[in-house]
C-alpha cells in the first residue's frame, strides 16, 4: 500500500457516497473510508513509532468500526425508510463532486506548502473531502446523511492533519478523535429521539423554530 | 496544581452527580462545586498559579479574566438552578405551546452535564496550546447539548440538533485552521514552532505569512460560529430560546465568551506576526454585520427569549468590532465582555422567572410584569437599560470606550454605523420590554422565591457598580488582558 493509492481510494469512496441511494450502503462506504484513513498514518512517511501505530489503530477502530456501528444502530432504532432522499439528484451530485475535485486540485496548486508533504495529492484530496462533506450536509434530507457528511468533512481534515502535519502531539490527536467520537455518539442519541418524537428523521421538516411565522 | 484542581473539581463532581441518588444531595453538590470553583478562581487573583504541563495550561491575563466571569456566572446559575429544579415537576408536563405532553431529562444527567460544561469551559480558558483549546471548545458543545434538550419536546430537540450540527461543522473548520497554523509554523528554514501560544507569539516572525492568514480565517469562521457572529449565528436564537433559562444564561454569558477567547488567541498570534491589520479588517466586518442582523431581528421580535438571544448576537458583534478597531477599543471590548456576560445572564434568569409565571414566551401575551412580579419586573427593566448601553450601567462605559476609540482613529463611518445600530436595538428592545413591564396582568402580586431573584439581582448590582466604579485590581487586569491581545 502506498500513500497515493490510499488517497485515490478515499476519493473513490467519496464519489461512491455521492451516488448511493441507500442509507445502509452509504454508512458502509464511510466505514471503508474510515479504515483507509486508519492506514494513512502508516503510509504517510512518518517513522513507525508506537505513537503512529496507536494513532493508526485508534483511527481505524473509531472511524472504521465504531462510527458505522453506531450509525447502523441509530438507523435500525429509528425504523425509517432507508432511502437517502437527496435534495439534489444522484447524477448532479456526482457531477458536483467532480467539479469540487477539480477545484480542490486548482486550490492545492495555488497554495504550496512551505515544506513539501509526502504526496502532491494530499492537499487536493483533503480539500475535496471537506467540500464534499459540506455539500452532503446541505444537500441531504435525512439526519443520518448529515452526520455522514460531517464525518466525510472530518475525514478530509484528518487527511490533511495526518499527511501534512509532521509534529503534533499524541494527546491532542487522541483528544480530537475522542471529541468526534462523542459528537457522533450524541448525534446518534438525538437521531433516535428525533425519530421517536416525529416518526421521521427528515431535517427539512424540523422547521418549527423561526422568527417570522407564515 | 491549582489549574488542575479548577478543571478536575467540576469534572469529578459531575461523575459523582451521576452516582448520587438523592436530588437534594445532588443539588447541594452542584452549589458546593460552584462555590469551590469560585473560591479557587478567587485564589488565582491572590497568587497567580504557574503554568503546568510544559506551558500547555496557564492563566494569563485574558484567561484569568474570562475564567472569573465564567466562575461567577456559574455560581449564580447554580444557586438559581436549585430553585428551578425544585419547581420542575417530575412526571409528564403539558407543553404550553402546542399542548402535548413531555417529560424532562433525568435530573442527574442535567446536573452532571452542567458540571462537565463548567470543567470544559475552565479548560478552554486555561488552554495555551491551540490543539488543546480546540478539544476543550468542542467538549463544551458536547457537554451543553444535553442541557438544551432538558425539556424533551419537539422544539428543544430541533434546537439541539441544529446546535450540535452547526457548531460541530463550525468547529471542524477551526480544526482545519489549527492544522494550517501548524503548517505556517513549520517552515523549512527553521525548527518548527510548537503550538503553544507563548512560543508562537515569541517566534511569530518566522511563521509563513499566507498560511497564517488562511489559519486565522478558518479559526475566525470556526470559533465565530460558536460565538454567534452573523451570518454564522443561526443556531443561537433556537438554542437560547428552547433551553431552560438557567442554561441560556450560561450559554450566552459564559460559552460565547469561551469561543471569543479562541478568536482572541488566534488574533494574538496574528498581531505578533505583524498581520494584525488583515485580521482586524475581518473582525470589523463581522462585528458590524452581526450588529445589523441582530437589529433587524430584534425589531418586531415576538419571543422575548429570542429577543435576548439576538441581543447576544449584537453584543458579540460589538466585541468583534472592539478587537477589530484595536488600540483603546481593545480595552473597551474586554470590559464589555465582562459587562455583557453579567447583564445578559441576569436578564435570562429574569426571563426564566417571567416564563414560570406566565407560561408563555410570546411578548404579546405578557403584560404587567412589574405588578405581578415586583422584583423581577424591576430587574427586567433595569437589565434592559443596562444591556442597551444606558448610563449608569457598566455596558454604557464599555460601549462608549469603543465609540471613542473609533472616533479617535478617524473611523467616522464605523462610528456612525455603530451608533445607528445601537439606537435601532434600543428602540426594538424598548418597545417589547417596556410593554411587558407595564400594564395589568389581571392577577394578584406573587411572592417570588428567594432563589429565583437573588442571583439575577446580585449580577445586576455588579453591573451597576461596574458602571460607576471599576475596582483598580479589575482595571489593571483588563489593561493587562487588552495589552496581551494587542491593544492598550
Amino acid at each position: 500500500m502506498n500513500l497515493e493509492l490510499v488517497l485515490i481510494l478515499v476519493v473513490l469512496t467519496n464519489l461512491k457516497l455521492l451516488g448511493s441511494s441507500r442509507l445502509g450502503s452509504s454508512i458502509r462506504t464511510v466505514g471503508v473510508q474510515g479504515l483507509l484513513l486508519g492506514l494513512l498514518p502508516l503510509v504517510a512517511g512518518h517513522d513507525l513509532t508506537a505513537r503512529v501505530w496507536l494513532l493508526a489503530a485508534g483511527g481505524a477502530v473509531i472511524k472504521g468500526v465504531m462510527f458505522p456501528w453506531m450509525l447502523m444502530r441509530a438507523l435500525r432504532d429509528a425504523e425509517v425508510r432507508r432511502e437517502v432522499e437527496p435534495f439534489v439528484g444522484m447524477l448532479t451530485s456526482i457531477l458536483i463532486g467532480i467539479v469540487a475535485l477539480g477545484a480542490s486540485f486548482w486550490l492545492g496548486h495555488r497554495l504550496p506548502l512551505p515544506r513539501p508533504a509526502g504526496s502532491l495529492l494530499l492537499v487536493p484530496v483533503a480539500l475535496s473531502a471537506i467540500l464534499l462533506g459540506l455539500f452532503l450536509i446541505v444537500s441531504r434530507r435525512k439526519a443520518v446523511s448529515q452526520v455522514l457528511g460531517f464525518l466525510v468533512m472530518e475525514n478530509g481534515i484528518y487527511v490533511f492533519g495526518v499527511g501534512v502535519v509532521q509534529e503534533t502531539s499524541l494527546l491532542v490527536e487522541l483528544g480530537v478523535l475522542l471529541d468526534v467520537f462523542v459528537a457522533v455518539f450524541v448525534m446518534g442519541i438525538i437521531i433516535f429521539h428525533i425519530s421517536r418524537e416525529f416518526d421521521h428523521i427528515d431535517t427539512d421538516r424540523l422547521s418549527m423554530l423561526r422568527d417570522w411565522k407564515p | 496544581m491549582m489549574i488542575f484542581a479548577l478543571v478536575l473539581v467540576p469534572a469529578l463532581a459531575g461523575v459523582a452527580a451521576v452516582a448520587l441518588r438523592h436530588d437534594r444531595a445532588r443539588r447541594a453538590l452542584l452549589v458546593l462545586t460552584a462555590l469551590a470553583h469560585a473560591g479557587l478562581t478567587g485564589a488565582a487573583w491572590v497568587v497567580l498559579p504557574g503554568p503546568i504541563l510544559g506551558g500547555w495550561l496557564a492563566l494569563d491575563a485574558p484567561a484569568r479574566l474570562f475564567l472569573s466571569v465564567t466562575s461567577m456566572l456559574f455560581l449564580a446559575a447554580a444557586v438559581y438552578a436549585v430553585g428551578y429544579l425544585a419547581r420542575e415537576p417530575h412526571g409528564a408536563e403539558k407543553d404550553f405551546e402546542d399542548g402535548s405532553l413531555f417529560t424532562n431529562a433525568p435530573e442527574a444527567v442535567f446536573t452532571a452535564c452542567l458540571l462537565w460544561f463548567l470543567a470544559a469551559m475552565t479548560l478552554v480558558t486555561a488552554s495555551q496550546h491551540f490543539g488543546l483549546l480546540w478539544v476543550a471548545i468542542e467538549a463544551t458543545t458536547l457537554a451543553s447539548a444535553p442541557l438544551i434538550y432538558f425539556h424533551r419536546h419537539h422544539r428543544s430537540l430541533e434546537a439541539t440538533w441544529k446546535y450540535l450540527l452547526i457548531c460541530s461543522v463550525g468547529i471542524a473548520l477551526a480544526l482545519l485552521g489549527n492544522f494550517f497554523l501548524v503548517v505556517a509554523a513549520s517552515t523549512p528554514e527553521a525548527a518548527p514552532v510548537p503550538m503553544v501560544l507563548g512560543e508562537l507569539t515569541a517566534r511569530a516572525r518566522q511563521l509563513h505569512g499566507p498560511w497564517l492568514k488562511a489559519a486565522f480565517v478558518f479559526l475566525l469562521v470556526g470559533y465565530g460560529t460558536k460565538m454567534g457572529l452573523a451570518p454564522l449565528h443561526t443556531w443561537l436564537p433556537d438554542a437560547h430560546s428552547e433551553s431552560p433559562s438557567v442554561i441560556s444564561a450560561l450559554l450566552s454569558g459564559a460559552l460565547l465568551n469561551c469561543a471569543f477567547l479562541g478568536i482572541l488567541r488566534a488574533h494574538q498570534v496574528c498581531a505578533a506576526a505583524g498581520q494584525a491589520v488583515f485580521g482586524q479588517g475581518l473582525l470589523v466586518g463581522f462585528g458590524l454585520i452581526s450588529m445589523a442582523v441582530a437589529a433587524v431581528f430584534i425589531l418586531g421580535q415576538a419571543d422575548y427569549k429570542r429577543l435576548l438571544a439576538y441581543s447576544s448576537v449584537e453584543h458579540m458583534g460589538i466585541l468583534a468590532l472592539g478587537i477589530g478597531l484595536g488600540g483603546a477599543a481593545t480595552f473597551g471590548a474586554m470590559l464589555h465582555a465582562v459587562n455583557h456576560s453579567l447583564t445578559k445572564a441576569a436578564l435570562f434568569l429574569v426571563a426564566g422567572n417571567i416564563l414560570a409565571a406566565y407560561k408563555t414566551k410570546s411578548t404579546a401575551d405578557v403584560r404587567g410584569v412589574a405588578r405581578l412580579l415586583p422584583v423581577s419586573g424591576v430587574l427586567w427593566v433595569a437589565g434592559f437599560f443596562a444591556i442597551t448601553g444606558a448610563p449608569p450601567f457598566g455596558p454604557f462605559l464599555s460601549e462608549f470606550t469603543i465609540l471613542k476609540a473609533a472616533l479617535d482613529q478617524g473611523r467616522g463611518a464605523v462610528a456612525v454605523a455603530y451608533l445607528a445600530l445601537l439606537a435601532l436595538v434600543f428602540i426594538g428592545m424598548a418597545t417589547v420590554v417596556l410593554r411587558m413591564a407595564q400594564g395589568e396582568s389581571g392577577r394578584a402580586t406573587q411572592r417570588e422565591p428567594w432563589l429565583a431573584v437573588f442571583p439575577p439581582a446580585a449580577l445586576a448590582a455588579t453591573v451597576l457598580v461596574l458602571g460607576v466604579y471599576v475596582p483598580p485590581a479589575l482595571g489593571r487586569a483588563l489593561q493587562e488582558a487588552a495589552q496581551a491581545v494587542g491593544g492598550f
